[in-house]
């Protein structure tokens, strides 16, 4: 490890060993007032945290360095959340500090399994997969035809610009209260996007390789199962990890309008208006960590189907 | 315009015109269908006579004009829309046109603000190295986050504080429009090309000469789409921010009420309303952006 390397790392360790000596001050554990010398060695550690990760920042180097800043900002973050929340004594119905939620979500673990696999197994993921099926179906049936492409894409856009809140009512209206509305939610609010992007997509293939498959005498359908689909991978992957985002949300939203006695949404809307916060921010770190691993999920699929995309291939250093 | 110009745009309009007239007709047939076969019961139960005979010609008519639908038909949703709209005073709460005031100022509010805070954000993580190593991952981090189901409680929250008004629902507003802004500018403040960021280096420009000469101009292209996704955001936030705060005013407490009621109808013109309100704001950032880019030639 080159000496620059070792010096970025020994202020990291430095900051982190001052942050630890912070936490044993009585006015970190609310236990005492905090005063004057709190305050300045509270202000000493973040300065320690900017210049260590700053040092770290300008390291050139690969991925890791760059996943490694940013992952320690979001510690010294949440570090100063929970020293500052305690030491303001800010009331937990307004800002509860990590700990209290790591606390609630351990109590209520399987409150929030139950939630979870309502929401998020069987609203978000049936409606992400049939919203993105049916935009990918009406997708190749406009590339077929391009009497509908001038006739429905128009009014596919204007499906986009029914927002949420509006469709969620009528959706528990028509479907009930149970998961089958919510998957109708993010089912209209899955479909433009992968719409676009399919369409986008299948256009992508360039004309060298289509006057080639044309050369071989190769059928329509042998032309898109070969040459266009693969093409349009890199486009339907961005809307893929699009609306998962938009799913999530959707489900989330949709639930606020009736649902059964559970659900994320049902969660954070019950707890919220009995004032139990550490409950809804543990259901909301529950839903902002779903979303993130199916993104990441998502991402490394893309790697291994649409790996030769310079996009891909950029981001290896050998 | 001249002959010539004329005659083009006209045949435009029946190429383009024709294909969506008749899928449009075809979805306002599929929709009478739909509500016919979705009210059929409720009609059955509720409307029609229990002991004398009905034809299906007074099956069609009952479904179609139904008090409480639950697919009302177009011309219940038109007719609602236009009472509403012409039938009361611009101040009145049953106006749609008040509540459309109520939610746009918010959602403009908030797309004001959003834009400022992407472009700040935009410079600062374009300019600093520290800032686009530590920041940018935890802002797209930060969409994960499902602020509209948060949303509701922040207002909750505010209010209890002393918030209330415009303020916390432009806030929520800014917070779906920011990052879209973020994220475009960053990808349009890096696209100048390496020989035109070391001419202003010859030059001896200073960054912020470099940003107001250079790269500003170069990111414009990559704002206006950013901008016209923000908008349609900012708009669905100032409505789900409407819900929590006793549903008194705004397109967002309309469907509230109209939902807790059963009064379907007022769903339907409410929904209609707020896709006409979408699609002006979104209109409205397209044609600034065509008189801001129209000396761009095409690449």
């Amino acid at each position: 490890m080159s000496a620059v390397k070792q010096r970025a790392l020994a202020w990291v360790v430095v900051a982190a060993l001052g942050g630890l000596l912070l936490l044993q001050s009585p006015a970190a554990h609310a236990q005492a007032e905090p005063d004057p010398w709190f305050w300045l060695a509270s202000t000493m550690v973040a300065a320690l945290a900017v210049l260590s990760i700053r040092r770290l920042a300008n390291l050139e180097g690969g991925r890791w360095v760059g996943s490694l800043t940013a992952a320690l900002f979001g510690l010294w973050v949440v570090y100063f959340w929970q020293v500052l929340v305690v030491a303001f004594a800010v009331p937990r119905v307004l800002l509860p500090p990590p700990l209290a939620i790591v606390e609630a979500m351990g109590l209520h673990g399987a409150v929030l399994w139950r939630d979870f696999v309502q929401t998020v197994l069987k609203a978000v993921l049936i409606g992400w997969a049939l919203g993105c099926g049916a935009g990918f179906g009406v997708a190749v049936a406009i590339d077929r035809m391009p009497f509908l492409q001038r006739g429905l894409l128009p009014l596919a856009s204007l499906t986009s610009t029914i927002p949420l809140v509006a469709v969620a009512p009528i959706a528990v209206m028509w479907f009930g209260f149970e998961w089958p509305s919510k998957a109708a939610v993010v089912v209209l609010m899955t479909f433009f996007p992968m719409l676009v992007s399919t369409l986008a997509g299948l256009q992508a293939a360039g004309k060298l390789e289509r006057e080639l498959m044309y050369s071989y005498a190769a059928s329509y359908r042998r032309t898109l199962l070969a040459l266009r689909l693969p093409a349009a991978l890199p486009f339907m992957f961005a809307a893929l990890k699009v609306n998962a985002t938009l799913a999530l949300i959707g489900a989330i939203v949709a639930e606020f309008f009736g649902s059964p006695t559970s659900g994320l949404g049902f969660r954070i809307s019950t707890e919220a208006s009995k004032m139990n916060m550490s409950l809804v921010w543990g259901a909301i770190v529950v839903a902002a960590v779903t979303g993130s691993l199916a993104y990441a999920l998502l991402v490394q699929i893309e790697r291994r189907a649409a790996f030769w995309h310079p996009s891909i291939r950029e981001g290896r250093v050998t | 315009m001249t002959e010539a110009v004329w005659r083009a745009s006209w045949q435009r309009l029946r190429l383009q015109g024709a294909p969506v007239l008749v899928v449009l007709l075809s979805v306002l047939l599929l929709w009478y269908a739909g509500a016919w076969a979705m009210n059929a019961q409720g009609a059955i139960e509720r409307v029609l006579p229990a002991d004398q005979p009905w034809s299906w010609q007074d099956l069609l008519a009952a479904t179609l004009s139904m008090e409480r639908p639950v697919l009302p038909a177009p011309h219940q949703v038109a007719a609602d829309l236009w009472a509403s709209l012409t039938g009361w005073p611009m101040d009145s709460p049953r106006n749609l046109l008040f509540h459309v005031a109520v939610t746009g100022e918010s959602t403009l509010w908030g797309f004001v603000m959003g834009t400022a805070l992407g472009l700040l954000l935009a410079v600062a993580i374009v300019h600093s190295r520290t800032l686009d190593r530590a920041l940018l991952p935890w802002i797209v981090a930060s969409q994960t986050v499902p602020v509209l189901a948060i949303a509701p409680i922040v207002l909750v929250i505010l209010g209890s504080l002393g918030f209330s008004g415009v303020a916390p629902k432009a806030v929520i507003a800014m917070y779906l429009c920011f990052f879209p802004v973020t994220v475009a500018m960053v990808q349009g403040l890096r696209s100048p090309q390496r020989i035109e960021t070391e001419m202003l280096y010859t030059y001896a420009a200073s960054r912020w000469q470099a940003l107001w000469l250079l790269r500003l101009p170069a990111a414009l292209p990559f704002l206006f789409p950013a901008l016209r996704v923000g908008i349609a955001a900012g708009l669905v936030g100032a409505m789900v921010a409407e819900l929590p705060t006793g549903a008194q005013a705004g397109l967002g407490a309309r469907l509230l009420t109209g939902s807790y009621y059963g009064n379907t109808v007022q769903i339907w013109s409410a929904l209609v309303m707020s896709a006409l309100l979408g699609l002006a704001l979104t209109a409205a950032v397209a044609a600034v952006e065509q008189l801001v880019l129209r000396n761009r030639r095409q690449a």
